[in-house]
């Protein structure tokens, strides 16, 4: 989560670089092979189980270990198992999507709007305020979660256990997610812009709407999926904050069943959401890559992974 | 020229994240102190929260406490059971991740890119469906078994799934390493070629270059990735509970699970919580007062 703190010129110069001309001179090519071979094991460790996981959501039996034929069975027909037909499986996955658009859509506006203040306004309070939302990027996640549960069961809160408490503590849990990233670009956008756009008349609310912000929009998308894609995942947060059944999301589901003898609908389940995040970092990668060519801005692949 | 809005425009913008903030991560750490410091209701076993700090007490501490360095300290072992799982999860995850991430920065060529986008897959495979995948392969009739009996031949069937302290501790490597593989990968990618080419023109052997340059210029990424896997590894409790379930392989998470789930005990669980943040405050305030630094360094 380091932020990067490389000026827009240096970053420009480096996507114009020539990088790949590091290639392994005089290097022993055994070490080089030996690594790739390293490499080529430790994705296949990685990503196969996973793999597995998809691959059995097909399988036309009940089994989750023996092939038995591909079938759509466990998404479609199953009388009571599929995805279709079995209702707390249909609910955890709209609940679990319902969740993620909800709290993307109040953490982003909430963590931009902290990230161009953070960048301006200097001081104890906003250091501290600052200071706070990056402890709970670090922070586990199961003390946020019990506080929570704990504040919602002991003080008078407006609302109990349940959706409500669940995007809350999405919320406060993601809020470093824009935070971070927004900041970092912040740093890279040179303050001159927004001189120039005060010279030119407008207010300061003006500049900030006409000129900061559409330069901020690759960071404010990535900040966006990140928070989209890591809420689909969460687990510990909205199982604590969750009511009952109806608050159930996929990923409390795959806890409550794994272990019991489940169908292969589970997988299917799982699948269905694995699909659901690659399809929104993939439009969201390339509208990324759109815009931030437009903007001449470095386009790796690691400001997408949240700058860890 | 300074009018009025351009004075109070950005307090006014970070004030909701602020009273967010505030009550929403301030609040809820303050009542779990509350709920710990506060007493139980004799006859309905609920927590009786005590909001005044003058009169918190000690009781449920007392009684953790008691649970961990008393008698009968049963307490005690998951609390060192943590601590082993978390130092051998943590370098293992270290060995598997500096050689990966070292081909990745330096050697993969062409190939970076997509090297890269199969490194990053793993954060948005959901945790559960990936412990849900070693469930599966583990299976007593599962591949791994068949794989290691060579289809049913050799009898030398493992139960991988229940109170396997192996399994569990594979289970959090598998979880975890994708964290540590980032952040290093980030640090040994800004290693200059050049300063590798001014290393050996100086005379320095493959080996000595690794030890003298690059494996210095990794401590940023090994710590800051040691830190992102081992703090959130000492309140997880759902690995243990999804490749085990059985209390031979319990964590403090687990026990701060169980006491949640336990009638009369939140006091207890709030007071493991606290130990907890407690141990790993000095990391936590370490860790992102580094990344203020290099904010404002910049």
């Amino acid at each position: 989560m380091t932020v990067s703190p490389a000026p827009a010129e240096a970053m420009l110069a480096k996507a114009q670089g020539p990088r790949r001309e590091r290639a392994p001179r005089g290097m022993s090519g055994a070490r080089a092979h030996g690594l790739a071979a390293i490499t080529a094991i430790y994705l296949l460790w990685s990503l196969v189980p996973v793999a597995v996981v998809v691959l059995f959501s097909f399988n036309a039996g009940r089994s989750r270990s023996t092939w038995q034929g591909f079938s759509m069975r466990w998404y479609t027909w199953d009388p009571d198992g599929s995805v279709i037909n079995d209702e707390s499986i249909r609910n955890a996955l709209t609940h679990t999507v319902l969740l993620a658009v909800i709290a993307t859509a109040i953490t982003v506006p909430l963590g931009v709007l902290f990230a161009l203040a953070l960048d301006r306004w200097r001081g104890r309070l906003p250091a501290g305020a600052n200071f706070l939302a990056l402890i709970t990027f670090v922070i586990p996640e199961i003390a946020l979660a019990i506080g929570l549960l704990f504040m919602v069961t002991y003080l008078a809160t407006p609302f109990g256990l349940g959706t409500t408490a669940q995007i809350v503590g999405l919320v406060t849990f993601q809020l470093a997610y824009p935070i971070v990233i927004c900041r970092a670009r912040l740093l890279t956008i040179s303050a001159h812009y927004e001189e120039a756009a005060r010279d030119l008349g407008a207010t300061a609310l003006g500049a900030v709407r006409r000129v900061i912000l559409p330069m901020l929009f690759p960071a404010i998308l990535v900040s966006a999926i990140l928070v989209f894609a890591d809420v689909l995942d969460n687990f510990v947060i909205v199982r604590y904050l969750s009511s009952d059944a109806s608050t159930e999301t996929t990923s409390m589901r795959i806890y409550q069943v794994a272990r019991a003898a489940p169908t292969p609908a589970l997988n299917a389940m799982a699948t269905i959401i694995l699909v659901v995040s690659t399809l929104v970092i993939v439009v969201g990668w390339l509208l990324y890559r759109r815009w931030s060519k437009r903007q001449g801005e470095s386009t790796d692949i690691r400001s997408f992974a949240g700058n860890l | 020229m300074p009018d009025r809005t351009s004075r109070f425009i950005w307090p006014v913008l970070g004030l909701p994240g602020m009273v967010w903030i505030a009550l929403f991560f301030l609040v809820p750490l303050y009542v779990v102190f509350c709920v710990t410091f506060g007493t139980v209701d004799p006859i309905f076993r609920s927590p009786v929260p005590a909001w005044n700090p003058m009169e918190w007490q000690f009781e449920q501490v007392a009684v953790v406490w008691d649970r961990l360095v008393g008698p009968n300290n049963f307490y005690l072992p998951p609390v060192l059971r943590t601590l082993l799982y978390v130092v051998v999860a943590v370098v293992a995850c270290m060995i598997i991740a500096f050689p990966v991430a070292y081909f990745t920065a330096r050697y993969a060529g062409r190939h970076r890119a997509l090297i890269l986008a199969l490194l990053v897959a793993p954060f948005w495979i959901s945790y559960m469906m990936r412990m849900l995948a070693w469930i599966n392969l583990l299976q007593p009739d599962g591949l791994v078994n068949f794989i290691i009996t060579l289809g049913g031949i050799i009898p030398l069937e493992v139960n991988w799934l229940s109170g396997n302290p192996f399994t569990v501790v594979m289970g959090l490597i598998y979880g975890y390493v994708p964290y540590m593989l980032l952040p290093l990968f980030a640090a040994l990618d800004r290693i200059s070629p050049s300063l590798i080419e001014a290393g050996r023109d100086l005379g320095a052997s493959g080996f000595e270059l690794f030890r003298r340059v690059i494996l210095p210029m990794s401590v940023p990424g090994v710590v800051a990735g040691t830190l992102l896997i081992a703090l959130p590894m000492m309140g997880d409790y759902f690995t243990s509970d999804m490749l085990s379930k059985s209390p031979s392989t319990s964590m403090i998470g687990n026990l701060i699970n169980l006491s949640i789930a336990t009638p009369g005990q939140s006091g207890q669980a709030g007071a493991l919580l606290i130990l907890v943040l407690l141990v790993l405050l000095a990391p936590m305030i370490w860790y992102t007062r580094s990344n203020m630094k290099s904010e404002v360094r910049s």
